[in-house]
């Protein structure tokens, strides 16, 4: 299969034709609409090496990313960023490319702060390994942590090293009414004092915390904290709704921004329904507002914004980059994939 | 290293000097006698080499018209923070200018809100958690030369420390770095949320040893401080079964704060200098920190005195206090000092290796000394795999020098044959360069050095560090094979 893939990028490569790398096809949604002739790397999955007491697990990039986890979680361990799957076929190759996070971001880290290492073949169908399967490791240019988030666009992704965690021993959920600016304030005052929050989601008034960890830690937490323990079903299902957007707030066909600003930025005030996570650092929001008012908006606050799902997609669905910062991406991109064969438009509207 | 030794050209060097004075004060500008001697080396002293110029910015309009004036005169620009470095990341150029960050000391905002420190490369890593300490506040990542070390080489290197199993490394607490391009251009990676659009470039400038800009203010993440800590102390009277017990530790669901192991020798050099308590009978050691909540801590303790306990440990130390505490950490802090004092040079190997395979290069280890004659006391981190093996020569001996140097390169390549890698925190600088010809293929080299390009096309930042040339590989191939036989002996090698 791998010297399929290495031909199929050759030949595309040779004239100079768009190829689009997909998983499980569950982010087709994300990013500029994929383009190119459909080369499809399911098939190329299983787990390569997993020992649980090295906290690091190395997986092909079909692997179904529900089974990476069932197997994790068959060891009382899991994958601390919480992905979003956003349907069952979802693939690991598709989770680093999309460098997409779940609840736990916040406290446990992104995409990003858990991959060691990649093996990738490049736009010069070469198979190149960067990182490793260690923890600490400065060898050379970080170059697969660059690839977290890369949307496929500087190759195709064959094989990850991840560091995976315990699963924390108790997770507690705690709902309490406040309205935006008093949720907002008391989730930056907790992040600063020493709590085990593991997520949080604010919606309608109603801020739910979750608290993870020893029994010990979260039982203080939860009385320095205060407000309804929700039980924990209902909390399981509330989180998971979150994260796999099946949460109500996300249905409908309004347009879905996600605003990505410091933790500690004051209301925006934009019209339409919002759902602050991250301590108050991402914020969903369903408007039809004019999006350059959301971008100038996220900007102000020090932040950026991306036009998730829905809305006008013509235009770029992600902010712009300044220009030293895109000339970077230029030559990068240049560098991995000299013809310019991966989703070309994922990522941006030139390359 | 296969260079000749750079003599400094005094036209040239009075050239780029003039450029430079044309906008900087006499202060910022070093080339005369002997006033560029104290950045001849960094703290890998056995690589030293005189810079042509020595430039001393004070403000960023200076470093940028600095770069600038380098790059219009095609002059190599060499950055330097605290120069504590051990891979000679900041050796300077002998044709070029080294870029001192020293001046940049200012703590331009801390928001205890926010928790974020914004600060200038010259701030000291110890300094920031000091100034944040007053919001119950503190910057996680602490290398062991952290009273001394600037945040600015932590950001080049991705410093690590003794508790980046829990807590990360540099790159996962930096929020932000702006600074220069070699051509002068304004940088800006990353910011105050956490992700920002387009590809990760906050990661690829982290860790890239001042190859890819200059960075001139950082902002770091703030963690509250833990309220309690708590050290055991266990000892093994066996290496290999020190070994399983930290996997053990690991299989429990324990992500300690702290998980660090040192071997006989390491221990006896520690006691010697500064009386930290350790078990002279033991084999090895293991130090493991629970820190959080007290009721966390005080859980979490008592389960790994029972995992210790249950994989053979034969004596255990919990201590009662912060003072016993400190301690107990005082010898693995004093392990690289103390380990100076029993010989007159040592050598600082950084490999890190899956866990699994410590036994069996740890046993390697001990061949090799067997094989060179040489002394190596062993530190670890082993929660993170980063071994710290210090191997005992003379630097006026030249036999022991090439034994070192042997020994060394022996074992990293075993490090990289488990599946391991050359430098776990300290850089590839100089001092590594050619084992990077083993850990990593041709086609990966030249895509290190595509990244580079994209960044510093003429490839004036930071030369000959970090990444080697393919014709260096071939020729380091070469040297390989013939082992001990090397040209130009007058050359320093290590």
């Amino acid at each position: 299969m791998l010297q399929d893939f290495q031909e199929r990028i050759r030949d595309a490569s040779a004239r100079g034709a768009a190829l689009r790398l997909r998983g499980g096809g569950s982010k087709d949604f994300y990013g500029g609409a994929p383009r190119g002739d459909l080369l499809e790397t399911h098939g190329y999955a299983g787990v390569v090496e997993y020992e649980p007491t090295e906290l690091v697990v190395t997986a092909r990039c079909g692997t179904r990313l529900d089974e990476l986890e069932a197997t994790l979680a068959a060891s009382g361990q899991m994958l601390a960023f919480e992905p979003p799957h956003f349907g069952a076929d979802a693939t690991l190759g598709g989770c680093v490319a999309a460098g997409l996070s779940g609840p736990r971001r916040a406290s446990a880290g992104a995409v990003r702060d858990f991959v060691l290492g990649a093996r990738l073949l490049d736009g010069r169908a070469r198979d190149l390994a960067f990182g490793g399967r260690v923890m600490k490791n400065v060898a050379g240019y970080d170059v697969s942590r660059l690839l977290a988030g890369s949307l496929g666009t500087l190759g195709l992704i064959l094989e990850v090293s991840l560091k995976v965690l315990p699963r924390p021993p108790q997770e507690l959920t705690l709902a309490l009414e406040l309205p935006e600016d008093k949720a907002l304030d008391a989730l930056n005052r907790w992040a600063g004092s020493p709590l085990p929050l593991s997520a949080s989601a604010w919606r309608e008034s109603e801020l739910r915390i979750r608290l993870s960890g020893a029994p010990s830690a979260v039982r203080a937490a939860a009385e320095k904290i205060g407000g309804e323990i929700v039980d924990a079903a209902q909390a399981g299902g509330f989180w998971s709704g979150i994260r796999e957007h099946a949460d109500p707030y996300f249905a409908g066909d309004a347009p879905l921004w996600r605003l990505s600003l410091p933790s500690h930025a004051a209301p925006l005030g934009l019209p339409g329904a919002q759902l602050i996570e991250w301590g108050g650092a991402l914020r969903w929001l369903r408007t039809r507002t004019d999006g350059s008012a959301v971008r100038a908006a996220a900007a102000r606050a020090g932040g950026h914004a991306t036009l998730f799902r829905g809305g006008d997609r013509a235009a770029s669905v992600f902010a712009p980059l300044a220009p030293p910062i895109l000339r970077l991406h230029r030559e990068l991109k240049a560098a991995f994939d000299p013809a310019g064969v991966f989703n070309p438009g994922r990522l941006h509207p030139d390359f | 290293m296969g260079e000749a030794l750079p003599v400094v050209d005094s036209v040239r060097q009075a050239e780029v000097a003039r450029a430079l004075r044309a906008f900087l004060p006499e202060r910022c500008v070093l080339w005369q006698g002997e006033d560029t001697r104290p950045y001849e080396c960094d703290g890998l002293t056995a690589y030293r080499r005189l810079p042509m110029v020595v430039a001393l910015p004070e403000t960023e309009e200076q470093v940028q018209r600095i770069l600038r004036t380098c790059h219009a005169l095609g002059v190599p620009v060499v950055p330097r923070g605290a120069g504590t470095g051990l891979s000679g990341g900041a050796l300077p150029p002998g044709d070029g200018v080294l870029l001192s960050m020293a001046k940049f000391m200012r703590v331009l905002r801390l928001d205890a809100k926010a928790r974020v420190a914004v600060v200038q490369p010259g701030v000291r890593n110890a300094a920031i958690s000091d100034i944040a300490a007053p919001f119950g506040l503190y910057y996680a990542p602490d290398p062991s030369s952290q009273i001394a070390c600037s945040i600015g080489g932590n950001v080049a290197e991705n410093s690590g420390g003794v508790h980046c199993l829990k807590y990360g490394l540099t790159v996962h607490n930096v929020l932000r770095v702006r600074g220069y391009a070699m051509d002068g251009e304004p940088l800006d990676f990353g910011s105050e949320a956490l992700d920002s659009p387009g590809l990760d470039l906050l990661a690829l400038m982290i860790g890239s040893e001042g190859l890819l800009a200059v960075a001139t203010e950082i902002t770091v993440k703030l963690l509250p401080t833990p309220q309690a800590a708590q050290v055991v102390m266990a000892s093994f009277d066996d290496v290999g079964k020190a070994g399983d017990a930290v996997a053990a530790v690991i299989a429990a669901g324990i992500i300690p704060a702290g998980l660090e192991m040192m071997d006989r020798p390491a221990t006896h050099a520690v006691e010697q200098f500064i009386g930290a308590g350790y078990d002279l009978a033991a084999a090895a050691i293991l130090l493991c920190e629970a820190d959080g909540v007290p009721e966390e801590v005080e859980e979490e303790i008592a389960k790994v005195k029972q995992v210790l306990a249950r994989a053979g440990a034969t004596q255990l130390t919990v201590s009662r206090d912060e003072a016993e505490r400190l301690k107990i950490w005082s010898g693995r802090k004093a392990a690289f000092p103390a380990v100076g004092r029993i010989s007159p040079d040592y050598y600082c190997m950084d490999s890190t290796i899956p866990r699994k395979r410590l036994g069996e290069v740890l046993g390697f280890i001990g061949e090799m000394e067997k094989k060179y004659g040489l002394r190596c006391p062993n530190v670890f981190h082993a929660g993170d795999g980063n071994l710290h093996p210090l191997i005992l020569f003379d630097a006026n001996d030249a036999d022991q020098l090439r034994r070192t140097e042997e020994f060394a390169a022996e074992v990293m390549e075993k490090c990289i044959e488990v599946g391991g890698t050359i430098t776990g925190e300290h850089g590839v600088g100089v001092e590594k360069i050619n084992q990077m010809c083993v850990q990593f293929r041709p086609a990966e080299l030249e895509l290190f050095h595509a990244v580079k390009h994209a960044f510093d096309p003429r490839g004036l930042l930071n030369p000959g560090k970090g990444v080697p040339t393919l014709a260096r590989c071939a020729e380091f191939g070469r040297m390989h094979v013939h082992g001990g036989k090397l040209a130009h002996p007058e050359l320093p090698r290590f």
